[in-house]
């Protein structure tokens, strides 16, 4: 079996990928593309420098105490992968990254364009010793091409994909989400290149190279507006908390409530038994509902609610779910089969009862720490239910697995482990 | 005349029967197709598809084959149409699932099972399939069968809470934001799921849940909370780390920078662009260290929009970047079409549709060095290859074919 090498997971954990070892480069640039294929069982090392990734210096932390083996942003895309340290600068490091390379199916990584060219480190001369090797490279804006050398970081980068400019209030600049996904879209593009170099690996016995451009990622979360000005010569603007349903229609689907946010969004047609239940509920509560209730929402189209309309609207609604919790409004539409959402915040999530029976949520402990934290988990279930993918290793501290693997697996003396140490190496 | 030998692509061979309908199930496809397999997509007449019904149309005239945004998700993939509550349709797609490695499907969970078409069924028929199927919510559980849409997920998982304004209400990430988050997650399972079968001779059912899939995309901020009870919000274009960080406005209409310095080197290169002789607002001591910058960033980001306003932003952005400074224009869609970055990698190419004419749809963000994908075929007209996969590619009768056909199982 081409890709099926020697080295067995140590996971001892029988998910979809467990056959496989990825050798993990990438710092928060490409962490997720790792992350991906470890929850799905493959034997994930992360290579660290000596000192650790720079991911590690991501808050929010533990605490809120800025150490590295503290980082929020590290637990979770570290989770599952084993970490050893390698200073790719030395020659002892570099051999070592070779030895490594023979034994891997995988290698992932997110250096600046050139970066292991310069040492030596590129595919041509990493495939000379394992022609098998997939190597995936997430970058910004890919290899080459007149941006390739441009200094990006998330908000440069969901700029120049397209998103921020369809996103915001219209009276104010464009903005992005403030939690940074820039680097997640192409990180998530990483496993699925692998994935993909991968099955073509099992039909010929070739591996490849893989490029990867968070940018193009980015570009293609735009669902139709590229079309839109491919096919009408329009431009799709940011309307804030509206959604556009037709032409200059819009409605709104981001409404406050008492506590917090719901998402409702007023339509007739099929879902006209959601909108009379609405203010079925509306006039329980004392509001003048006749007029709306006269309206022919059974017979009306997708788009049809004008912007005056929706101006007469807003006002009743407004003042119905501004005076009720998030929690009210959520069972209250649940009961009356009414088309309402909540817009979830964190608390809310971790009490989420669908997750909840889904058992998604998982502890790992940090003994080092006298904690055990709840980690989002698998992403991937199969049909039964059954784990295919998960959490099974809490992130890993700095080169902690190096005694395990440099020793156990590859075979080194534990003196030579000490002068590696010693030179700064490890 | 030589006939040259096209690469291999990855997934040469693989035979996909596509039930996946609006947005998150055919971009998932779509990369499956892009790189080899043939996917033949399931499709009604009598309950056409929801992207056939969604604009762009060709011309602004709604037609069920001119649809653009369906076009674009749905490009080297075939369709047939198949009325799937007919008593004889089973039967069919029985077949089909012994020709398909895969099936894919994005349906309310039990509604294959209503068609008695669950996986316990189609591995009867072909015990290595694999069956992939997603969801909001995912199988089992109180909520498996919650309506929904893109949009409103972006707000059952959080992401509408973490953007917008501190000072007003959050908004939506553009669009139906999730499904285009989901499909690679998707396909990389889906080819684990392939590779298993390979391996085993066993089929596999994976079931994603597009709540579960997505939160990943926020994970540090519900380990925030999980660990220090911090409830993450909304910080508009801040970010704690750099600053200035933000978008700041360029010449002529809705004309936009963004830009962020987190490092001293980055700020330097900042200044010297906008005072190159050293003086003036930016060397102000207000604005000499990180910490400083954050106390003072009301006012750096008034000065700094105040000297942007002036500039080009796509000359602005060359300028910043050559003094290592990260700084990108606000590309709308039109100037994506432009982007000199995205038109080197090839991002856009046009197909030539029969009803559309010529029209734009994404490539992969991925290049291979030895087994590139392809788009190759506009997206097909409704029940355009019915006969040629019911009697090519799993090889029915004239015979079988005519009476389905007058049965009305081909719609």
């Amino acid at each position: 079996m081409p890709g099926a090498s020697t080295a067995a997971s140590t996971s001892g954990i029988d998910f979809l990928l467990a056959p496989y070892r990825v050798l993990d480069l990438t710092d928060e640039r490409g962490l997720l593309a790792g992350k991906i294929l470890a929850d799905l069982g493959a034997d994930v090392i992360q290579i660290e420098p000596p000192g650790g990734n720079s991911a590690r210096n991501i808050g929010p932390f533990h605490g809120d105490d800025p150490q590295p083996e503290k980082s929020l942003f590290w637990w979770a895309y570290a989770a599952n992968k084993r970490s050893i340290t390698l200073d790719l600068k030395q020659k002892d490091g570099q051999a070592l990254l070779e030895k490594l390379v023979a034994e891997a199916d995988f290698l992932i990584e997110s250096f600046s364009p050139g970066y292991l060219e310069g040492l030596g480190l590129d595919y041509q001369r990493l495939a000379k010793i394992n022609p098998k090797l997939v190597m995936v490279s997430v970058t910004p804006f890919g290899q080459d091409g007149p941006y390739s050398n441009y200094q990006a970081n998330d908000i440069v980068g969901m700029a120049l994909g397209g998103f921020m400019y369809l996103t915001g209030d219209d009276d104010r600049a464009p903005i992005r989400i403030s939690f940074p996904h820039f680097y997640l879209h192409g990180g998530a593009a990483g496993a699925t290149a692998a994935m993909l170099a991968h099955t073509h690996r099992v039909v010929t016995g070739q591996g490849q190279y893989v490029d990867v451009s968070c940018q193009q990622a980015v570009a293609k979360t735009l669902a139709h507006a590229p079309q839109i000005w491919d096919i009408e010569g329009a431009i799709l603007k940011r309307m804030g908390v509206y959604r556009q349903t037709s032409g200059e229609n819009r409605v709104r689907i981001n409404w406050p409530c008492k506590d917090g946010y719901v998402n409702y969004m007023v339509q007739g047609g099929t879902v006209a038994y959601s909108t009379r239940a609405l203010l079925g509920w509306m006039k329980e509560d004392g509001f003048e509902t006749d007029e709306l209730d006269a309206v022919d929402w059974e017979d009306m189209g997708y788009g049809a609610i004008t912007p005056e309309f929706m101006a007469q609207l807003g006002k009743p609604l407004g003042e119905f779910f501004n005076g009720h919790t998030r929690a009210e409004l959520v069972q209250g539409s649940l009961d009356r089969r009414i088309l309402l959402f909540p817009v979830a915040t964190p608390a809310a999530l971790q009490d989420h009862p669908q997750l909840e029976a889904r058992g998604y949520f998982k502890e790992l402990d940090h003994p080092e720490l006298g904690v055990a934290v709840q980690y989002p988990g698998a992403f991937v279930k199969s049909g039964d239910g059954g784990d295919i993918s998960g959490l099974y290793r809490r992130p890993p501290l700095i080169g902690e697995h190096n005694v395990e693997i440099y020793q156990e697996e590859l075979g080194l003396s534990a003196s030579e482990l000490d002068s590696l140490k010693r030179g700064g190496v490890i | 005349m030589t006939t040259e030998q096209q690469p291999i692509r990855p997934l040469d061979g693989v035979n996909v029967l596509d039930f996946c309908w609006v947005a998150v199930g055919p971009m998932t496809t779509k990369y499956l197709g892009e790189y080899g397999a043939t996917v033949v997509r399931v499709e009604s007449v009598k309950r056409p598809g929801t992207l056939r019904r969604a604009a762009p149309y060709k011309d602004g005239i709604p037609g069920i084959n001119r649809s653009a945004y369906f076009a674009s998700y749905n490009a080297n993939k075939m369709g047939i149409t198949v009325d799937m509550r007919h008593p004889r349709a089973r039967d069919l797609m029985l077949r089909m699932a012994k020709w398909a490695h895969l099936v894919t499907e994005n349906f309310t969970p039990g509604t294959m099972e209503s068609w008695e078409l669950g996986f316990d069924q189609l591995k009867e028929v072909n015990p290595a399939i694999v069956m992939f199927s997603t969801s909001m919510m995912g199988r089992g559980g109180p909520m498996e069968k919650q309506p929904g849409f893109g949009p409103v997920l972006s707000s059952l998982v959080g992401l509408t809470n973490l953007t917008g304004w501190p000072d007003r209400d959050p908004v939506n990430p553009y669009g139906a934001y999730t499904d285009f988050i989901v499909p690679r997650f998707a396909v990389a399972a889906i080819l684990a799921g392939l590779d298993r079968s390979r391996r085993t001779g066993e089929g596999i059912h994976i079931d994603m849940s597009q709540l579960e899939t997505t939160l990943h995309f926020s994970a540090p901020v519900l380990l925030d909370y999980a660990v220090n009870g911090r409830e993450q919000s909304r910080a508009g274009n801040r970010d704690p780390g750099a600053a200035p960080h933000g978008v700041y406005p360029c010449a002529g209409d809705d004309r936009w920078i963004a830009l962020g310095c987190s490092s001293d080197s980055q700020w330097e290169g900042l200044q010297r662009t906008i005072a190159p002789d050293g003086t003036g607002w930016p060397y102000n001591p207000d604005f000499a260290t990180l910490l400083s910058r954050k106390a003072n960033e009301d006012k750096l980001d008034q000065l700094l929009a105040d000297w942007t306003s002036s500039w080009d932003s796509g000359a602005l952005m060359e300028t910043l970047q050559s003094s290592g400074v990260p700084a990108g224009m606000v590309n709308d869609c039109r100037d994506l079409f432009d982007d000199a970055q995205l038109q080197h990698r090839g991002h856009f190419q046009w197909l030539d549709h029969p009803e559309i004419g010529p029209y734009a749809t994404d490539r992969s963000e991925m290049t291979f060095s030895l087994s590139p994908g392809s788009l190759d075929t506009p997206a097909p007209l409704l029940g355009e290859h019915t006969s040629h996969v019911l009697k090519n590619l799993i090889g029915l009768s004239d015979e079988e074919y005519k009476s389905l056909e007058e049965d009305g199982v081909l719609e």
